[in-house]
């Protein structure tokens, strides 16, 4: 039996294959303009045999194939359960929203704290932020890390720091000085949502954003916790949805 | 709605065009919302035609009653005692604050980050689509929290008619005392709004009507305590809504008729969701129609609503009003009695809400509350931290939500719900 869990973000779609545990296949494209049409491009040639649907487009992929659906709340539950089974605490940053998970000792979800309807503290907002700066995404971080001095950045409203970056520009400060403190604005947001949920030691940290160095390094700071990161963090929710597809059947 | 209406609608002075408007879309999302539930109660058949015309029959009532010299009035809160309404022979109807409405024309009255709630009220008469607003004699506002004290200045300048009702912030007895003086006024005014001068055997009888009224409620929220629910929340939501506008009589006997129909239903185990479904206990601010939003996310989330602590819900019906007083001052008393009991989030402190939440979530065997705050209502959001600590303390969970009228946040909105009905599975 091949259970295959697709996760379908607002900046990708990673999709994970398994058999009895094991995993078999690991894919990600963009998520587009037409998640749809990127999604069975993902899933083209892949034979699988049970398929469920997580992320921000999981109710698009349910009419369009009939496949059950979870949120990714409970799949990055289920995904960090299985990568680091000892872990309580998770943070998971994704495209456009951020979450923080508290489990139970059974690996359940306890509670959780997710952003609200903008994209303050959120991938979308570090991917803008690194364009007005003139960096690329993978650059970002890294040049964050190598800022002498720290420059104070108070708008967490993506729009509002767009500006903040402009007026700090225009005063000729360090643009590397200006990531620190941009990314310290979005760990200030998360620590916000980990202390709402009375976060553990350790913090797993998954979604695309935990890829960036500088914000492991800075929430490490700002929670005082050490930070795990998976392998392929932003693979973590098709992981958790592979895995309770394989779940949904053996209780059949 | 036929063209018989448009003239009564007219004489009223609405905006004809933008209220057809809003007739579309509430008749849209009435079909989206609750024609689309399955295993309905035969009995919601009324309710159904009272939201078909609840701009057209009804108000033709109302002026029918106008018309023959009674008085209407409006209003925007529980706190407003409709025994002494009913007592001089006048209705009480609750004005249209539900849905978002003419926003651009509000917000060159309102500031922006004023709730949806207060800015709806605003809309419908800015836009001049509500004729409940319209057919008042009276309308009524109180204050409450600072939002509505201080729209009311405003709205004073955009009706003819509006009387404001203080109201204490505290539960002492000096609070009581400013209630107690407050309720006589409103009797005073009353009477000179109707010409009726109250007595005792008026003023029991406005007292039967609408205890009845909430006694029929208090049936209904019982046998939601079963499980499978034999009713819906957005179905029973809609109950409490309508408890606003309807004809008191009418409206009695229709929840009654339901009730009967839901024991039936009880009896067989039959229920609107499968036994077992997540039980979700709503609590926080008022819904009016058309807010069904948040309700139907959880419905269509696969939890089941079995209570509101809301205003529209257990905090407006809860407590009955004494009927043993033989003189009009003991009747007022136990006015008076009755409303200072209200565990409204504007009072400080207020810690009656915690227990009754609590409460609730146990009497209804809810799996977990989902605290609902219109964003910027202040009493509410600040009262959400206690509310989700008390109720975690006591091993519930709870997930609190914060939004307004508008359908942008929906997404972000399911996932969480999605999310939390994962939880209590």
């Amino acid at each position: 039996m091949r259970c295959a869990g697709i996760d379908i973000g607002s900046r990708s779609i990673e999709l994970v294959v398994v058999e009895a545990g094991r995993v078999l296949e690991k894919r990600q494209a963009d998520s587009g303009f037409d998640p749809m049409a990127q999604a069975r491009d993902l899933l083209d040639g892949l034979p699988y045999d049970r398929i469920l649907a997580t992320g921000y487009g999981r109710h698009l992929f349910e009419l369009a194939l009939e496949a059950p659906t979870v949120t990714e709340i409970k799949a990055y539950a289920v995904g960090a359960g299985l990568l680091f089974p000892k872990v309580r605490t998770l943070l998971d940053i994704g495209g456009q929203d951020s979450k923080a998970i508290a489990l139970r000792e059974d690996g359940r979800v306890k509670k959780f704290e997710m952003n609200d309807r903008c994209a303050a503290g959120t991938g979308k907002f570090l991917e803008i932020m690194a364009h007005s700066l003139g960096y690329a995404l993978e650059a970002f971080g890294p040049a964050a890390l190598q800022a002498e001095k720290e420059i104070q950045v108070s708008s967490m409203c993506t729009v509002f720091a767009e500006s903040e970056v402009t007026s700090l520009l225009a005063r000729g400060e360090d643009r590397k000085a200006i990531a620190s403190g941009l990314h310290r604005s979005v760990v200030r947001r998360a620590s916000g949502m980990l202390k709402r949920i009375e976060a553990t030691d350790p913090i797993l940290f998954a979604g695309g954003v935990a890829l960036n160095p500088c914000m492991v390094r800075y929430l490490a700071e700002a929670t005082g916790k050490e930070i795990v990161v998976p392998e392929q963090p932003q693979m973590t929710g098709a992981l958790g949805a592979a895995i309770m597809a394989e779940e949904m059947h053996s209780k059949r | 709605m036929s063209e018989s209406y448009r003239s009564m609608w007219e004489s009223l002075g609405l905006d004809l065009a933008a209220h057809d408007a809003l007739l579309e879309v509430l008749g849209k999302a009435y079909q989206d919302i609750y024609m689309a539930q399955e295993q309905r109660p035969e009995g919601m058949g009324y309710f159904d035609f009272v939201m078909s015309e609840v701009h057209g029959l009804r108000i033709k009532e109302l002026l029918d009653e106008k018309a023959a010299g009674k008085k209407v009035v409006g209003s925007f809160c529980v706190f407003v005692p409709e025994e002494i309404v009913r007592a001089v022979d006048a209705t009480l109807v609750g004005l249209c604050t539900g849905a978002d409405f003419a926003v651009e024309e509000v917000e060159k009255l309102l500031p922006r980050n004023t709730c949806a709630l207060i800015k709806s009220a605003f809309g419908f008469k800015a836009g001049k689509v509500c004729p409940y607003i319209e057919s008042a004699d009276m309308i009524v506002g109180e204050n409450t929290c600072d939002g509505k004290k201080k729209s009311y200045e405003i709205l004073d300048d955009l009706v003819p008619n509006l009387y404001v009702m203080d109201l204490p912030q505290t539960k002492s007895p000096e609070g009581r005392r400013l209630l107690a003086a407050e309720v006589d006024r409103f009797k005073t005014a009353m009477e000179d709004l109707s010409g009726v001068a109250l007595d005792v055997e008026r003023l029991k009888k406005g007292i039967e009507i609408v205890n009845n009224k909430r006694k029929a409620m208090h049936r209904l929220y019982d046998l939601r305590k079963h499980d499978p629910a034999p009713i819906s929340g957005l179905d029973a939501l809609l109950a409490n809504q309508v408890f606003f506008y309807d004809d008191p009589l009418r409206f009695t006997e229709s929840v009654h008729k339901i009730c009967d129909e839901l024991e039936r239903r009880i009896e067989q185990g039959q229920g609107v969701f499968p036994k077992g479904a997540p039980r979700v206990l709503l609590s926080g601010c008022p819904m009016a129609v058309p807010n069904w939003k948040l309700p139907w996310i959880i419905e269509s989330s696969g939890a089941v609503i079995v209570g509101e602590e809301s205003c529209v819900g257990e905090r407006g019906t809860r407590n009955l009003t004494g009927d043993s007083g033989d003189s009009v001052k003991g009747l007022m008393e136990a006015i008076v009695d009755r409303y200072v009991q209200i565990d409204c989030a504007i009072f400080t402190p207020n810690p009656e809400r915690l227990d009754h939440v609590q409460e609730m979530a146990r009497a209804y065997k809810a799996d977990g509350v989902i605290h609902y705050g219109l964003q910027f209502c202040q009493p509410y959001i600040t009262e959400s931290m206690p509310v989700e600590k008390a109720l975690e303390d006591a091993d519930i969970p709870t997930l609190r939500i914060e939004t307004d009228y508008s359908m942008e946040d929906v997404g972000q909105l399911k996932t969480r719900v999605e999310a939390f009905v994962e939880q209590l599975r």
